[in-house]
């Protein structure tokens, strides 16, 4: 099979649905078709997210140029959950941040596209390393403290952790300061599949019940379907208004999404958290997500 | 260079004083509370530049990577707490999230090594030298002195990437001078000899100086000594002349001996011009409660087994190998003098 990348790349201004349809479904042939290709990394995460992260990227909810990655003010987004990269290198590719024929290259030798995002790749648009779970969203939480109290700026920082990933103790330690230090321009994003690579959240390990813990730290909490977009618009704007309004508190969107949506042998299944797909079950998956974009 | 003693001051006074200057010259220094801050003695900085300080909690691991999302944004970000924690309890976001991304965070390590003293073994941090030395872009510096220790912040905070200065709670010896040399990555001839080498760093520096006298006194010995501050980067020059003209080794610090400052002499040794090398350091065991200088006596980490060591190396370096010997086994001193 020839693997192409379009060089489609879009703007930051979109608000129709059907719009953010197509670039999540682009998103996610992207990511289907770069794993293909490194012939490792993680499938599931990321195609679960693409709805979300497509309107977080494109429907200016955040302030960003890829012509300028460092522009001093912009807003930030931290994917602490690093194994979830291949969604963020399309989403930067199409954003404009890069050629999207690097995304070829995701876990090459010498590829800025590492199997978890290295700083030190100087990848545009990259914020942090990450990928030992619990750390990047203290490192938003930083980002934000900086931001409100160092430069005083208006900027906003966005950061999605896993729902396993909450298992990290290191994770409230960050609630807990995100809230202390009233840190309303922090948008958490909780990406709550309940999969993870052993099984289900629920039994792994339980992090329930969500939303109440992250009200007992004192977040602005709301739950949304992460596969509708206007909910997902909906607590976006939920966040930027208590930004604005300057509530002193950190905001939390729990975003109820399905492992590997999208395509169907991978939808909802946890064993598709760390796994690529062969060139059959690739073929299968550009199928449907083609099917579907016609449909 | 002269030196002798002109006060008794803890290193952690030093880190405190510095941190404060580098402050004043740089407004993008920040610094994060870990609760131990009248201990460390940020709260120097906290009165100077409250809108500076942050108060993280005792959450070693948060700070870390509080400090890393301040450093991603421009800033110098500095924390401090007991270097049993420092270096440990948020080992993963030191190696990920600090020196992975290379961010500007120093970090204070202090309450260090034996000399915390009645706390005892859960507080005394003796291994993360060993540690934080095998960590990509890291530096680390063991300051001798109050001094030093002042010198060591602000010239690890001029320049950018992660840090690490290791410094203790007890009085110790004041000796080196305003214009004492401190140079990145060097180290420095505080004593010249050609018999033997003690390189040292920390509290030991000046227990070297003692042995040296003391060797010198007793026995002709003109001993070398080597302020090894820089653990890293490593002066490979200056170590592998100190291999090359005095042909034997001590090294000497307030840590274990496996994979300290013995571990980095070692390797630099080995690798240039091999001879013989003594390691003066706790001996693959925990501490305990005690008196500092009681818990330094009681576990050798004193000028006699420098002293002792240096004859052992000499020794071989004339007589060559005698037998294999434990990397722990440190010559007892046991002269009648």
């Amino acid at each position: 099979m020839d693997i192409t990348f379009s060089n489609e790349t879009y703007s930051n201004d979109i608000f129709n649905n059907s719009e953010f349809k197509r670039i999540a479904n682009t998103i996610r042939q992207d990511i289907i078709k770069s794993l293909l290709l490194a012939k490792s990394g993680h499938s599931g995460g990321p195609l679960g997210i693409s709805d979300f992260m497509s309107v977080l990227y494109f429907g200016s909810y955040m302030n960003y140029n890829s012509n300028e990655p460092n522009m001093k003010g912009r807003d930030r987004f931290v994917l602490s959950a690093g194994h979830m990269a291949p969604i963020l290198y399309s989403v930067l590719a199409r954003a404009g941040y890069f050629p999207t024929e690097e995304l070829k290259s995701l876990r090459k030798l010498g590829s800025r596209l590492q199997g978890h995002p290295g700083l030190d790749t100087n990848l545009p648009g990259i914020e942090t390393s990450s990928g030992s779970l619990g750390q990047g969203i203290s490192i938003a939480v930083g980002m934000a403290m900086s931001d409100k109290y160092i430069d005083k700026n208006n900027a906003e920082v966005f950061c999605v952790t896993g729902d396993g990933e909450l298992q990290e103790g290191a994770c409230w330690e960050a609630a807990m300061a995100a809230s202390n230090h009233k840190l309303d321009n922090l948008c958490w994003i909780v990406d709550n599949n309940d999969c993870q690579i052993d099984g289900r959240v629920k039994d792994v390990m339980s992090i329930y019940p969500l939303v109440e813990k992250f009200q007992s730290f004192n977040f602005d909490v709301i739950e949304i379907d992460g596969h509708n977009y206007d909910e997902i618009k909906k607590s976006l704007t939920y966040f930027k208004n208590n930004h604005k309004n300057k509530t002193n508190k950190p905001t939390c969107i729990i975003l109820k999404t399905y492992m590997g949506k999208g395509v169907s042998f991978m939808h909802d299944q946890f064993k598709w958290h760390g796994n690529p797909p062969n060139i059959e079950q690739a073929t299968i998956a550009l199928d449907e997500l083609n099917m579907e974009l016609d449909s | 260079m002269k030196f002798e003693i002109y006060g008794n001051q803890p290193t952690r006074h030093g880190f405190a004083k510095g941190l404060v200057e580098l402050g004043k010259e740089n407004e993008d220094v920040v610094v994060f509370g870990v609760d131990v801050t009248g201990s460390v003695k940020t709260s120097e900085f906290q009165k100077e530049f409250p809108d500076r300080f942050f108060s993280i909690g005792v959450a070693e691991q948060n700070a870390t990577t509080i400090a890393v999302g301040f450093a991603l944004s421009g800033k110098v970000a500095v924390f401090s707490t007991y270097s049993a924690f420092a270096a440990f309890r948020n080992a993963d976001q030191l190696r990920v999230s600090v020196c992975y991304n290379d961010a500007n965070v120093k970090i204070g390590g202090g309450h260090s090594g034996i000399t915390v003293g009645p706390d005892g073994a859960t507080h005394q941090s003796l291994e993360e030298v060993s540690f934080l030395r095998a960590l990509p872009n890291m530096t680390l510096v063991v300051p001798c002195d109050y001094e030093e220790a002042r010198k060591a912040i602000k010239l690890v905070g001029r320049i950018h990437g992660p840090a690490y200065v290791r410094f203790g709670r007890s009085d110790v010896p004041m000796f080196t001078k305003e214009d004492t040399p401190l140079e990145y990555g060097k180290a420095q001839v505080f004593r010249e000899g050609n018999d033997v080498a003690i390189v040292a760093n920390g509290i030991m520096v000046w227990r070297a100086f003692e042995a040296a006298e003391k060797l010198y006194q007793n026995h002709g010995i003109n001993a070398r000594v080597i302020n090894n501050a820089f653990v890293k980067p490593m002066d490979e020059e200056t170590i592998t002349k100190a291999a090359m003209e005095c042909g034997c080794i001590v090294t000497a610090e307030e840590h274990q001996v496996i994979g300290g400052l013995s571990g980095a002499v070692a390797e630099v040794v080995c690798k240039n011009y091999p001879v013989t090398i003594e390691y003066v350091g706790m001996k693959d065991t925990f501490g305990g409660s005690g008196e500092p200088e009681e818990l330094m006596e009681h576990y050798g980490l004193n000028w006699k087994s420098i002293y002792a060591s240096a004859l052992e190396a000499i020794d071989r370096k004339n007589n060559g190998f005698k037998k294999v010997r434990k990397l722990t086994e440190i010559p007892e001193y046991n002269e009648q003098i």
